[in-house]
Protein backbone atom coordinates (compact mmCIF):
# COMPACT_ATOMS: atom_id res chain seq x y z
CA UNK A 1 0.00 0.00 0.00
CA UNK A 2 1.25 3.70 -1.02
CA UNK A 3 2.12 5.46 2.22
CA UNK A 4 -0.46 8.29 1.15
CA UNK A 5 -3.40 5.41 0.67
CA UNK A 6 -1.84 4.29 4.45
CA UNK A 7 -2.15 7.94 5.94
CA UNK A 8 -5.60 8.12 4.25
CA UNK A 9 -7.14 4.93 5.68
CA UNK A 10 -5.61 5.86 9.25
CA UNK A 11 -7.23 9.35 9.53
CA UNK A 12 -10.31 8.64 7.46
CA UNK A 13 -10.63 4.91 8.31
CA UNK A 14 -11.57 5.01 12.16
CA UNK A 15 -14.31 6.65 13.60
CA UNK A 16 -13.61 7.71 17.05
CA UNK A 17 -11.44 10.26 19.14
CA UNK A 18 -8.44 11.35 17.12
CA UNK A 19 -5.04 10.60 19.24
CA UNK A 20 -3.97 14.06 19.37
CA UNK A 21 -7.41 14.63 21.08
CA UNK A 22 -7.43 12.02 23.58
CA UNK A 23 -3.69 13.33 24.38
CA UNK A 24 -4.86 16.88 24.90
CA UNK A 25 -7.67 15.31 27.17
CA UNK A 26 -4.55 13.97 29.13
CA UNK A 27 -2.41 17.16 29.27
CA UNK A 28 -0.11 15.74 26.89
CA UNK A 29 -0.96 17.88 24.16
CA UNK A 30 1.47 19.02 22.00
CA UNK A 31 3.79 15.66 22.92
CA UNK A 32 7.02 16.89 22.91
CA UNK A 33 10.62 15.32 23.67
CA UNK A 34 11.95 15.26 26.72
CA UNK A 35 15.87 14.53 25.58
CA UNK A 36 17.61 12.41 23.22
CA UNK A 37 19.55 10.07 24.45
CA UNK A 38 18.88 7.45 21.53
CA UNK A 39 19.74 7.74 18.15
CA UNK A 40 18.23 4.58 15.82
CA UNK A 41 19.38 4.34 12.51
CA UNK A 42 18.00 2.73 9.67
CA UNK A 43 20.84 1.72 7.56
CA UNK A 44 19.00 -0.11 5.03
CA UNK A 45 15.60 -1.74 4.11
CA UNK A 46 16.58 -4.86 2.56
CA UNK A 47 16.09 -7.87 4.44
CA UNK A 48 16.36 -11.81 3.45
CA UNK A 49 13.12 -12.05 5.09
CA UNK A 50 9.84 -10.83 4.10
CA UNK A 51 7.41 -10.97 7.44
CA UNK A 52 3.88 -10.44 7.31
CA UNK A 53 3.38 -7.76 10.01
CA UNK A 54 6.63 -5.76 9.15
CA UNK A 55 5.76 -2.15 8.70
CA UNK A 56 9.10 -1.41 6.91
CA UNK A 57 7.90 -3.94 3.87
CA UNK A 58 11.62 -4.96 3.79
CA UNK A 59 12.47 -7.67 1.73
CA UNK A 60 14.97 -8.96 -0.86
CA UNK A 61 14.14 -6.43 -3.81
CA UNK A 62 14.62 -3.44 -1.45
CA UNK A 63 17.39 -1.23 -2.61
CA UNK A 64 17.23 1.65 -0.09
CA UNK A 65 20.63 1.80 1.81
CA UNK A 66 22.42 4.10 3.40
CA UNK A 67 25.49 5.79 1.73
CA UNK A 68 28.84 6.54 3.30
CA UNK A 69 28.75 10.31 3.59
CA UNK A 70 25.56 9.81 5.87
CA UNK A 71 26.83 6.83 7.49
CA UNK A 72 30.04 9.44 8.50
CA UNK A 73 27.42 12.67 9.12
CA UNK A 74 26.17 9.80 11.67
CA UNK A 75 29.20 8.76 13.22
CA UNK A 76 30.08 12.60 13.50
CA UNK A 77 27.06 13.77 15.02
CA UNK A 78 27.22 10.35 17.70
CA UNK A 79 30.87 11.69 18.67
CA UNK A 80 30.20 15.30 19.19
CA UNK A 81 26.49 15.06 21.13
CA UNK A 82 25.44 13.13 24.41
CA UNK A 83 23.99 10.16 22.90
CA UNK A 84 24.41 7.34 25.15
CA UNK A 85 22.48 4.79 22.69
CA UNK A 86 22.96 3.80 19.37
CA UNK A 87 20.13 1.65 17.89
CA UNK A 88 20.89 0.27 14.38
CA UNK A 89 17.80 -1.69 12.54
CA UNK A 90 16.40 -2.11 8.95
CA UNK A 91 15.73 -4.30 7.27
CA UNK A 92 18.35 -6.77 8.16
CA UNK A 93 21.06 -4.19 8.97
CA UNK A 94 23.53 -7.34 8.51
CA UNK A 95 22.93 -6.78 4.18
CA UNK A 96 24.64 -3.13 3.95
CA UNK A 97 28.46 -3.73 3.46
CA UNK A 98 29.62 -1.15 5.65
CA UNK A 99 28.03 -2.49 8.83
CA UNK A 100 31.15 -3.69 10.64
CA UNK A 101 33.23 -0.75 9.65
CA UNK A 102 30.22 1.37 11.29
CA UNK A 103 30.33 -0.79 14.49
CA UNK A 104 33.77 -0.67 14.62
CA UNK A 105 33.86 3.08 14.58
CA UNK A 106 30.64 3.65 16.85
CA UNK A 107 31.89 1.00 19.77
CA UNK A 108 33.09 2.82 22.84
CA UNK A 109 33.19 1.81 26.57
CA UNK A 110 30.49 4.13 27.55
CA UNK A 111 28.31 3.94 24.36
CA UNK A 112 25.67 1.51 24.50
CA UNK A 113 25.35 0.18 21.03
CA UNK A 114 22.73 -2.10 19.90
CA UNK A 115 21.94 -3.99 16.86
CA UNK A 116 18.48 -5.11 15.83
CA UNK A 117 18.66 -8.57 13.85
CA UNK A 118 16.59 -11.09 12.88
CA UNK A 119 18.58 -13.79 13.59
CA UNK A 120 18.44 -15.62 10.87
CA UNK A 121 21.05 -13.96 8.95
CA UNK A 122 23.21 -15.03 11.14
CA UNK A 123 22.94 -18.61 10.23
CA UNK A 124 23.50 -17.69 6.13
CA UNK A 125 27.14 -18.16 4.95
CA UNK A 126 28.23 -14.79 4.29
CA UNK A 127 26.69 -13.20 7.10
CA UNK A 128 27.84 -15.98 9.74
CA UNK A 129 31.14 -13.83 10.61
CA UNK A 130 28.94 -11.05 12.52
CA UNK A 131 28.49 -14.00 15.80
CA UNK A 132 32.39 -13.38 15.78
CA UNK A 133 32.43 -9.55 15.12
CA UNK A 134 29.14 -8.84 17.05
CA UNK A 135 30.50 -10.84 20.73
CA UNK A 136 34.29 -8.80 20.25
CA UNK A 137 32.66 -5.68 19.79
CA UNK A 138 30.46 -6.26 22.81
CA UNK A 139 26.97 -4.85 20.57
CA UNK A 140 24.31 -5.48 22.58
CA UNK A 141 21.58 -7.74 20.13
CA UNK A 142 17.47 -7.19 20.27
CA UNK A 143 16.88 -10.55 18.13
CA UNK A 144 13.11 -11.25 16.53
CA UNK A 145 11.73 -14.37 17.83
CA UNK A 146 8.27 -13.38 17.63
CA UNK A 147 6.59 -16.52 18.97
CA UNK A 148 8.66 -19.32 21.41
CA UNK A 149 6.74 -21.99 18.64
CA UNK A 150 7.98 -22.50 15.47
CA UNK A 151 3.92 -22.68 14.16
CA UNK A 152 3.13 -19.50 14.91
CA UNK A 153 6.74 -18.10 14.91
CA UNK A 154 6.36 -19.51 11.17
CA UNK A 155 3.26 -18.33 10.14
CA UNK A 156 4.65 -14.42 10.53
CA UNK A 157 8.04 -15.32 8.68
CA UNK A 158 8.03 -18.33 6.86
CA UNK A 159 8.31 -22.14 6.85
CA UNK A 160 11.51 -23.17 8.50
CA UNK A 161 12.54 -19.73 9.89
CA UNK A 162 12.22 -20.66 13.77
CA UNK A 163 14.60 -22.91 13.42
CA UNK A 164 16.97 -21.03 11.78
CA UNK A 165 16.76 -18.64 14.62
CA UNK A 166 16.96 -21.34 17.27
CA UNK A 167 20.33 -22.33 15.82
CA UNK A 168 21.19 -18.81 15.55
CA UNK A 169 20.91 -18.24 19.22
CA UNK A 170 22.21 -21.46 20.60
CA UNK A 171 25.62 -19.31 18.29
CA UNK A 172 24.97 -16.75 20.16
CA UNK A 173 24.45 -18.27 23.45
CA UNK A 174 28.08 -20.08 22.68
CA UNK A 175 29.86 -16.91 22.50
CA UNK A 176 28.71 -15.77 25.76
CA UNK A 177 25.27 -13.97 24.71
CA UNK A 178 22.63 -13.98 26.80
CA UNK A 179 24.52 -15.87 29.84
CA UNK A 180 24.49 -14.93 33.29
CA UNK A 181 27.38 -12.56 34.46
CA UNK A 182 28.31 -12.35 31.17
CA UNK A 183 28.84 -8.47 29.40
CA UNK A 184 27.15 -9.34 26.51
CA UNK A 185 23.52 -8.80 26.26
CA UNK A 186 20.87 -11.31 24.31
CA UNK A 187 17.37 -9.51 24.30
CA UNK A 188 14.33 -10.76 22.34
CA UNK A 189 11.65 -9.20 20.72
CA UNK A 190 7.77 -11.03 20.52
CA UNK A 191 5.42 -9.37 18.79
CA UNK A 192 1.74 -11.05 17.90
CA UNK A 193 1.05 -13.13 15.20
CA UNK A 194 -2.24 -11.89 14.26
CA UNK A 195 -4.37 -8.99 15.01
CA UNK A 196 -4.60 -9.13 18.98
CA UNK A 197 -2.22 -7.14 21.87
CA UNK A 198 0.65 -8.72 23.52
CA UNK A 199 -0.30 -9.80 27.04
CA UNK A 200 2.01 -9.17 29.78
CA UNK A 201 5.71 -8.62 29.40
CA UNK A 202 6.55 -10.62 32.85
CA UNK A 203 4.02 -13.64 31.82
CA UNK A 204 5.29 -13.71 28.59
CA UNK A 205 9.11 -13.63 29.36
CA UNK A 206 8.83 -16.53 31.96
CA UNK A 207 6.96 -18.04 29.06
CA UNK A 208 9.95 -18.18 26.98
CA UNK A 209 12.45 -18.41 29.08
CA UNK A 210 10.93 -21.84 30.51
CA UNK A 211 9.92 -23.23 26.62
CA UNK A 212 13.11 -21.81 25.19
CA UNK A 213 15.46 -23.60 27.92
CA UNK A 214 13.47 -27.16 28.10
CA UNK A 215 13.04 -27.09 24.45
CA UNK A 216 15.94 -25.48 23.20
CA UNK A 217 18.54 -24.92 25.76
CA UNK A 218 18.61 -21.51 24.94
CA UNK A 219 19.04 -18.21 27.56
CA UNK A 220 18.28 -14.91 26.86
CA UNK A 221 18.15 -11.81 29.34
CA UNK A 222 15.46 -10.04 28.86
CA UNK A 223 11.54 -10.00 26.12
CA UNK A 224 10.58 -6.82 25.06
CA UNK A 225 6.98 -6.92 23.75
CA UNK A 226 5.60 -5.08 21.18
CA UNK A 227 2.34 -4.16 19.60
CA UNK A 228 2.26 -5.04 15.98
CA UNK A 229 1.93 -0.71 14.36
CA UNK A 230 -0.87 -0.65 12.36
CA UNK A 231 1.90 0.20 9.56
CA UNK A 232 3.10 -1.13 6.03
CA UNK A 233 2.18 -5.14 5.69
CA UNK A 234 0.76 -5.36 9.27
CA UNK A 235 -1.47 -2.30 7.71
CA UNK A 236 -2.30 -4.76 4.46
CA UNK A 237 -3.05 -7.50 7.06
CA UNK A 238 -5.34 -6.02 8.97
CA UNK A 239 -7.55 -4.55 6.06
CA UNK A 240 -7.30 -7.59 3.76
CA UNK A 241 -8.51 -9.98 7.06
CA UNK A 242 -11.45 -7.37 7.47
CA UNK A 243 -9.71 -6.50 11.48
CA UNK A 244 -8.68 -3.39 10.86
CA UNK A 245 -11.68 -1.07 12.77
CA UNK A 246 -11.88 -3.63 15.59
CA UNK A 247 -7.84 -3.68 16.19
CA UNK A 248 -7.63 0.43 15.92
CA UNK A 249 -10.93 0.33 18.20
CA UNK A 250 -8.89 -2.07 20.64
CA UNK A 251 -5.60 -0.10 20.58
CA UNK A 252 -7.84 2.75 21.50
CA UNK A 253 -10.08 1.32 24.54
CA UNK A 254 -6.39 0.21 25.70
CA UNK A 255 -5.18 3.75 25.54
CA UNK A 256 -2.90 4.16 28.59
CA UNK A 257 -1.89 7.41 29.76
CA UNK A 258 1.07 6.21 31.83
CA UNK A 259 2.46 4.45 28.68
CA UNK A 260 1.77 8.29 26.72
CA UNK A 261 3.95 10.31 29.12
CA UNK A 262 6.47 7.47 28.41
CA UNK A 263 6.12 6.77 24.33
CA UNK A 264 10.07 6.22 22.88
CA UNK A 265 9.88 9.16 20.66
CA UNK A 266 10.30 12.05 23.97
CA UNK A 267 13.76 10.06 24.14
CA UNK A 268 15.10 8.88 21.03
CA UNK A 269 15.09 9.85 17.20
CA UNK A 270 15.21 7.85 14.39
CA UNK A 271 17.56 8.46 11.22
CA UNK A 272 16.70 7.46 8.11
CA UNK A 273 18.26 5.44 5.10
CA UNK A 274 18.97 9.40 3.50
CA UNK A 275 19.63 10.70 6.50
CA UNK A 276 15.90 12.08 7.18
CA UNK A 277 14.84 12.67 10.77
CA UNK A 278 11.93 11.43 11.78
CA UNK A 279 10.21 10.71 15.46
CA UNK A 280 10.47 7.15 15.31
CA UNK A 281 10.38 4.23 13.34
CA UNK A 282 6.75 3.97 12.14
CA UNK A 283 6.51 7.45 11.28
CA UNK A 284 10.14 6.80 8.85
CA UNK A 285 8.20 4.44 7.17
CA UNK A 286 4.91 6.37 6.46
CA UNK A 287 7.09 9.65 5.40
CA UNK A 288 6.93 11.94 7.83
CA UNK A 289 9.81 13.72 8.76
CA UNK A 290 10.56 15.24 12.18
CA UNK A 291 8.32 18.86 12.23
CA UNK A 292 7.06 22.01 13.63
CA UNK A 293 10.64 23.18 12.87
CA UNK A 294 13.04 21.27 13.96
CA UNK A 295 15.45 20.25 11.18
CA UNK A 296 14.40 17.22 9.24
CA UNK A 297 17.71 16.36 7.58
CA UNK A 298 21.65 14.93 9.54
CA UNK A 299 22.95 17.77 7.48
CA UNK A 300 21.14 20.40 9.80
CA UNK A 301 20.82 18.74 12.97
CA UNK A 302 20.30 20.80 15.41
CA UNK A 303 20.20 18.82 19.32
CA UNK A 304 19.01 21.57 21.66
CA UNK A 305 16.10 22.10 18.79
CA UNK A 306 15.64 18.40 18.29
CA UNK A 307 15.52 17.19 22.21
CA UNK A 308 12.42 19.58 22.69
CA UNK A 309 10.60 19.47 19.05
CA UNK A 310 7.10 18.72 19.35
CA UNK A 311 6.18 14.72 18.13
CA UNK A 312 4.31 14.23 14.80
CA UNK A 313 1.62 11.74 15.61
CA UNK A 314 -1.02 10.68 14.02
CA UNK A 315 -3.30 7.16 14.27
CA UNK A 316 -0.88 4.87 14.20
CA UNK A 317 0.54 6.29 17.73
CA UNK A 318 -2.52 4.55 19.36
CA UNK A 319 -0.14 1.51 18.94
CA UNK A 320 2.82 2.53 21.58
CA UNK A 321 0.35 3.67 24.02
CA UNK A 322 -1.96 0.44 24.31
CA UNK A 323 -2.16 -1.27 27.43
CA UNK A 324 2.05 -1.74 29.86
CA UNK A 325 2.62 0.23 26.21
CA UNK A 326 5.04 -0.59 23.25
CA UNK A 327 8.81 0.67 21.96
CA UNK A 328 11.35 -0.79 20.75
CA UNK A 329 12.61 -2.19 24.24
CA UNK A 330 9.45 -3.26 25.40
CA UNK A 331 6.80 -2.08 27.48
CA UNK A 332 7.14 1.23 29.05
CA UNK A 333 4.45 0.87 31.57
CA UNK A 334 3.35 -1.35 34.37
CA UNK B 1 -33.40 -0.86 19.44
CA UNK B 2 -30.31 -2.89 18.03
CA UNK B 3 -31.18 -5.58 15.84
CA UNK B 4 -29.57 -8.45 18.05
CA UNK B 5 -29.55 -8.53 21.92
CA UNK B 6 -25.52 -9.54 21.74
CA UNK B 7 -23.52 -7.28 19.66
CA UNK B 8 -20.02 -6.98 19.73
CA UNK B 9 -19.48 -3.58 20.65
CA UNK B 10 -21.43 -4.15 23.88
CA UNK B 11 -18.07 -5.89 25.22
CA UNK B 12 -16.51 -2.29 25.24
CA UNK B 13 -19.54 -1.72 27.50
CA UNK B 14 -18.64 -3.92 30.27
CA UNK B 15 -16.57 -1.07 32.48
CA UNK B 16 -19.60 0.82 32.84
CA UNK B 17 -21.79 -1.62 34.51
CA UNK B 18 -21.47 0.25 37.28
CA UNK B 19 -23.66 3.53 36.10
CA UNK B 20 -26.63 3.00 38.61
CA UNK B 21 -24.75 1.21 41.28
CA UNK B 22 -21.10 2.60 41.30
CA UNK B 23 -20.36 0.58 44.85
CA UNK B 24 -21.16 -2.38 43.70
CA UNK B 25 -19.28 -1.90 40.88
CA UNK B 26 -16.14 -1.06 41.82
CA UNK B 27 -16.13 -3.76 44.62
CA UNK B 28 -17.24 -6.40 42.09
CA UNK B 29 -14.27 -4.88 39.61
CA UNK B 30 -11.69 -5.07 42.66
CA UNK B 31 -12.90 -8.59 43.59
CA UNK B 32 -12.61 -9.58 39.42
CA UNK B 33 -8.83 -8.11 39.12
CA UNK B 34 -7.99 -10.00 42.31
CA UNK B 35 -9.36 -12.81 40.74
CA UNK B 36 -8.17 -13.18 37.52
CA UNK B 37 -4.78 -11.75 37.97
CA UNK B 38 -1.96 -13.64 38.62
CA UNK B 39 -1.82 -15.49 42.48
CA UNK B 40 -0.40 -18.71 43.11
CA UNK B 41 -1.58 -19.79 39.63
CA UNK B 42 0.04 -17.80 36.97
CA UNK B 43 -2.33 -15.11 34.79
CA UNK B 44 -2.14 -17.47 31.63
CA UNK B 45 -3.56 -20.77 33.74
CA UNK B 46 -6.42 -18.73 35.20
CA UNK B 47 -6.89 -16.67 31.52
CA UNK B 48 -7.38 -20.63 30.55
CA UNK B 49 -10.08 -21.41 33.24
CA UNK B 50 -11.68 -18.69 32.36
CA UNK B 51 -11.91 -19.25 28.71
CA UNK B 52 -13.15 -23.00 29.82
CA UNK B 53 -16.01 -21.40 32.51
CA UNK B 54 -17.07 -18.87 29.64
CA UNK B 55 -17.93 -21.38 26.79
CA UNK B 56 -19.48 -23.38 29.19
CA UNK B 57 -21.83 -20.28 30.43
CA UNK B 58 -21.89 -19.43 26.34
CA UNK B 59 -20.74 -16.14 27.52
CA UNK B 60 -20.44 -14.45 23.70
CA UNK B 61 -18.40 -11.44 25.74
CA UNK B 62 -16.14 -13.31 27.86
CA UNK B 63 -14.94 -15.91 25.18
CA UNK B 64 -14.07 -12.86 22.49
CA UNK B 65 -12.22 -11.61 25.49
CA UNK B 66 -10.47 -14.81 26.90
CA UNK B 67 -9.63 -15.86 23.38
CA UNK B 68 -8.22 -12.88 22.87
CA UNK B 69 -6.38 -12.68 25.88
CA UNK B 70 -5.13 -16.09 25.45
CA UNK B 71 -3.70 -14.86 22.09
CA UNK B 72 -1.52 -12.47 23.71
CA UNK B 73 -0.10 -14.28 26.42
CA UNK B 74 1.13 -16.69 23.83
CA UNK B 75 -1.40 -19.85 24.63
CA UNK B 76 -1.72 -22.08 21.86
CA UNK B 77 -4.68 -23.00 19.95
CA UNK B 78 -4.78 -26.98 21.02
CA UNK B 79 -4.06 -25.62 24.21
CA UNK B 80 -7.38 -23.17 24.51
CA UNK B 81 -8.79 -26.36 22.83
CA UNK B 82 -7.96 -28.81 25.42
CA UNK B 83 -9.07 -26.00 28.25
CA UNK B 84 -12.93 -25.85 26.72
CA UNK B 85 -12.57 -29.94 26.82
CA UNK B 86 -12.30 -29.51 30.24
CA UNK B 87 -15.51 -27.80 30.42
CA UNK B 88 -17.31 -29.82 27.91
CA UNK B 89 -16.12 -33.02 29.98
CA UNK B 90 -17.28 -31.26 33.16
CA UNK B 91 -20.99 -30.39 31.84
CA UNK B 92 -21.00 -34.24 29.98
CA UNK B 93 -19.98 -35.31 33.70
CA UNK B 94 -22.57 -32.81 35.36
CA UNK B 95 -25.34 -34.56 33.22
CA UNK B 96 -24.61 -37.97 33.04
CA UNK B 97 -24.19 -37.45 37.24
CA UNK B 98 -28.08 -36.46 37.25
CA UNK B 99 -28.56 -40.09 35.95
CA UNK B 100 -27.94 -41.16 39.61
CA UNK B 101 -31.59 -39.17 40.38
CA UNK B 102 -33.39 -41.34 37.49
CA UNK B 103 -31.44 -44.35 38.48
CA UNK B 104 -32.47 -44.12 41.94
CA UNK B 105 -36.27 -43.43 40.90
CA UNK B 106 -36.59 -46.43 38.59
CA UNK B 107 -34.94 -48.78 40.64
CA UNK B 108 -37.02 -47.71 43.40
CA UNK B 109 -40.81 -47.45 41.57
CA UNK B 110 -40.06 -50.61 39.60
CA UNK B 111 -41.27 -53.94 40.94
Amino acid sequence: MEVGEQLALLSAGVSGESFSSRLARFGLWPLRAQEVTTLQINITRQCNLHCRHCHVEAGAARQERMDHETLEQCLRIIETHDIRTVDVTGGAPELHPQLPWFLERMVRPTRRVILRSNLVILREPPYARYLDLLAHLGVEIVGSLPDYRHERSDRQRGQGMFAQAIEALRELNQRGYGREGSRLILDLVHNPCGAYLPGSQASLEREYRVRLRQEHGIVFNRLFCLTNCPVGRFLEFLRQSDNFEEYMHTLREAFNPAAAHNVMCRSMLSVGWDGRLHDCDFNQMLGLTVDSGAPTHLRDFDFPMLQRREIAVREHCFACTAGAGSSCTGATAT
Amino acid sequence: MAASYYETKDLADFPHIGEFAPEEAKRFFEYYAQATGPGKLTEREKTLIALAVATVRHCPYCIDAYTNKCLSLGVDNDEMMEAVHVGAALVAGDVLAHATQMRKIVKNKEM
